[in-house]
């Protein structure tokens, strides 16, 4: 027997663009009909193109993926939005065929790519739990076997007699997970289902998914989750525009797709000279910012723990003595997080009469997930500010396994990330 | 134990392709879904009745109604022949599978637009959709069908072994609606207009039908053309079953029956057909 579970054969998926949202009356296509022979007369007439199947209006959602996955491997699948992730799961778990290419699956699959699918709200819990097992694929036999399980994962033993509609949110999202959590399939098809619920809730879905794993299933998960990527899967593969662009270590491949995040909205080019930048101070003596990663390649997207770069560009109009450079990082609520300084770091520079670069670097950066804001200035011992630039430039950092345990901090428990060292010691205490 | 027997039997291989034309029914994989869709059926029928006053009354209350505006305007004014049949008996009779195959036939039709989110989202057999849609309707079937037996004891019709063949016209009843919910249905992924014409649809094909009157109106030479409505025949044979008041109506029947047969095959192919792409159209 083989011991692969997945293998895709140049798989590609073809969807017409706007093909979901809108739906064909049979009325247009009578229209359709009717006009057709007219068109293609006044097409031949005037010599151009004939009518046909437009290419501009079909999109390759994937094209030509391949790869494969042993037995028990723990795959990734990370990408941006509409990279086609979605898609190739849904493709792989039955929902819609290929439009090309070919997958081979040995196993039974259960597919989660939804929390909850079925749910009626007017249902009880337990009826739910029935009605989502047997849609997710269980047997009746198998659901009542487990009931006490899911309602116990679940914790919402007194409300399980309660109409769905009455839950809060976050007791649906647990009731949903808590069947899904108990499906006996050799496959495991997962899309983001750890983004949903509180953190405690997200934590209880991160220690299901590694029980998951360490009884030898075969799983695939989508997530923009990078340190539970970093922590559950043993590889990754990172999708772009459809294409399997890196398969292998998930940490190089996460570092490979937050290369390819780079100049999405944000630029990690700033130029500083031009007008429309919003300064304060006595002068234009910064003209452009650059953020690169510890390798020297511009980026604005980050890992938790990364170095980050920052060259600065300076054009001084008139000669700046003592100079110092700051640089001030605010979240994306407005509140200052940290500044540093050359002055708190005890670099000295000679005068600013020339253009020069100069380069910060911030090792092991702190910052918890999330999007942030970078203020620069210029300035010296007697005027603090000659030259500042407030929110110059933006940055992303995404989560990784700062800490090596798959777990983050909560936004509400702090700002920062900060390491610690723990241990127990006997016989301290006094009685 | 149960685990060590899971892994230790060979696991099922699934290829992925893209089909094209026509594809087989694959009703094993229908028969392994079974459970699915008595829990669909099932969830249909509980959220149906679950808000309601009248609750199941509902059943009763829809036919016994119509049976009275019947009785009314096409018995006592109308005066509509009943083949010796007392009217209101001869109206209910039909309504019962009137009513069960207008409920599977609108809810078949609508199955698969309703259901998006399962089809969007996991996977299982498609047909266990409208299958499941039609199957909800027995059980209105079953509420309203006592009254019958009352009636027939009040006006003193006894049954007659012919009563043991109704269960095939309630089959045949079904059957005729999932053969057009399967096309319709399909249909009603790609255009929506569907919905908008099932109302049209049921409420011309209910003129079509002897309910209100008896085939005896058609001429005896084109009764079995007009078994070409398969509910004619539908509705015939299950008055027959019940009150055995005129002769069987063999060749409207057979018609009907093959009629049936025929749309109902073509449309689980259609259906098969059609249903990948639904996940991408719906």
């Amino acid at each position: 027997m083989s011991n692969l579970a997945i293998r895709c054969d140049g798989i590609a998926k073809q969807y017409r663009l706007g093909e979901r949202e809108k739906y064909k009356a049979l009325r247009d296509v009578l229209t359709h009909a009717m006009a057709v022979p007219f068109r293609r007369m006044r097409s031949v007439l005037s010599g151009a193109a004939p009518i046909g199947r437009r290419q501009e209006s079909w999109i390759w959602a994937l094209q030509d993926v391949s790869f494969q996955v042993q037995r028990g491997e723990i795959v990734g699948i990370i990408g941006q939005n509409g990279a086609g992730k979605s898609t190739l799961l849904k493709v792989l778990s039955r929902i819609t065929q290929p439009t090309r290419g070919q997958a081979e699956i040995w196993g039974r699959v259960g597919s989660l790519l939804e929390i909850g699918t079925g749910f009626h709200p007017e249902l009880t819990g337990r009826d739910n739990i029935y009605l989502n097992g047997a849609i997710l694929g269980m047997k009746k036999e198998e659901i009542t076997r487990k009931f006490d399980a899911i309602v116990a994962f679940s914790e919402i033993e007194s409300f399980i007699d309660t109409p769905v509609k009455r839950y809060s949110s976050g007791m649906y999202v647990r009731l949903a997970f808590a069947v899904a959590a108990h499906m006996e399939s050799e496959i495991l098809i997962v899309d983001e289902v750890l983004a949903v619920g509180d953190t405690q809730f997200q934590k209880k879905c991160l220690g299901k998914m590694g029980e998951v794993a360490r009884q030898g299933r075969t799983v695939l998960l989508v997530s923009h989750n990078m340190a539970a990527i970093h922590a559950l899967c043993s590889r990754a593969i990172l999708l772009q525009h459809g294409r399997a662009v890196k398969d292998g270590n998930p940490v190089e491949t996460t570092r490979c797709y937050l290369d390819g995040l780079e100049n999405q909205t944000d630029s990690s080019v700033i130029d500083l000279r031009s007008d429309s930048v919003a300064r304060t101070g006595k002068g234009r003596i910064l003209a452009e910012l650059r953020l690169k990663n510890a390798g020297g390649a511009p980026t604005t997207a980050y890992l938790c723990g990364d170095d980050m770069v920052l060259e600065f560009d300076i054009d001084p109009p008139f000669t700046v003595s003592d100079p110092i450079l700051f640089v001030g990082i605010d979240d994306n609520i407005g509140r200052r997080i940290f500044t540093v300084s050359s002055q708190y770091s005890r670099s000295e520079f000679p005068a600013f009469d020339r253009p020069l670069t100069a380069v910060c670097v911030i090792p092991d950066l702190c910052l918890l997930p999330g999007r942030y804001s970078l203020s620069v200035c210029v300035g010296n011992p007697y005027d603090w500010s000659m030259d500042l630039v407030v929110n110059a430039a933006s940055f992303d950092v995404h989560a990784s396994d700062y800490f090596g345990s798959g777990r983050m901090p909560p936004q509400e428990l702090g700002a920062v990330l900060v390491k610690s060292q723990w241990q127990v010691l006997s016989g301290v205490v006094r009685r | 134990m149960e685990r060590a027997m899971r892994f230790a039997t060979e696991p099922p291989h699934t290829v992925l392709r893209p089909s094209s034309g026509w594809v087989s029914l694959n009703l094993r994989e229908l028969w392994h879904s079974r459970e699915l869709l008595f829990f669909l059926a099932w969830r249909d029928i509980k959220v149906r009745y679950q808000q309601t006053a009248l609750g199941a009354a509902w059943a009763v209350v829809q036919p016994l109604v119509s049976m009275l505006v019947l009785t009314l305007f096409f018995g006592r004014l109308a005066k509509v022949p009943s083949n010796g049949i007392p009217y209101p008996l001869f109206a209910y009779s039909a309504l019962l599978p009137w009513q069960l195959f207008a409920y599977a036939l609108t809810e078949s039709s609508n199955s698969v637009v309703v259901n998006e989110r399962l089809i969007t989202k996991v996977y299982f057999p498609r047909l266990v959709i409208p299958l499941a849609s039609a199957l909800a309707g027995l059980v209105d079937f079953t509420i309203a069908f006592p009254l019958v037996i009352g009636m027939m004891i009040w006006y003193r019709i006894t049954l007659t072994w012919a009563v043991l063949t109704l269960p095939v016209f309630v089959i045949f009843t079904a059957a005729t609606a999932l053969a057009a919910g399967l096309w319709l249905g399909a249909l009603n992924v790609q255009y929506r207009d569907v919905r908008h014409t099932l109302t049209f649809i049921v409420q011309f094909w209910l003129l079509a039908s002897p309910v209100a009157y008896p085939s005896s109106l058609v001429p005896a030479r084109w009764r079995p053309f007009y078994g070409l409505n398969p509910m004619a025949g539908v509705i015939e044979g299950f008055r027959w079953a019940l009150l055995r008041k005129t002769p069987f109506p063999g060749p409207m029947i057979a018609v009907s029956g093959f009629v049936t047969a025929l749309l109902l095959i073509g449309g689980l192919f259609y259906f098969r057909r059609m249903e990948r792409t639904f996940a991408d159209v719906v």
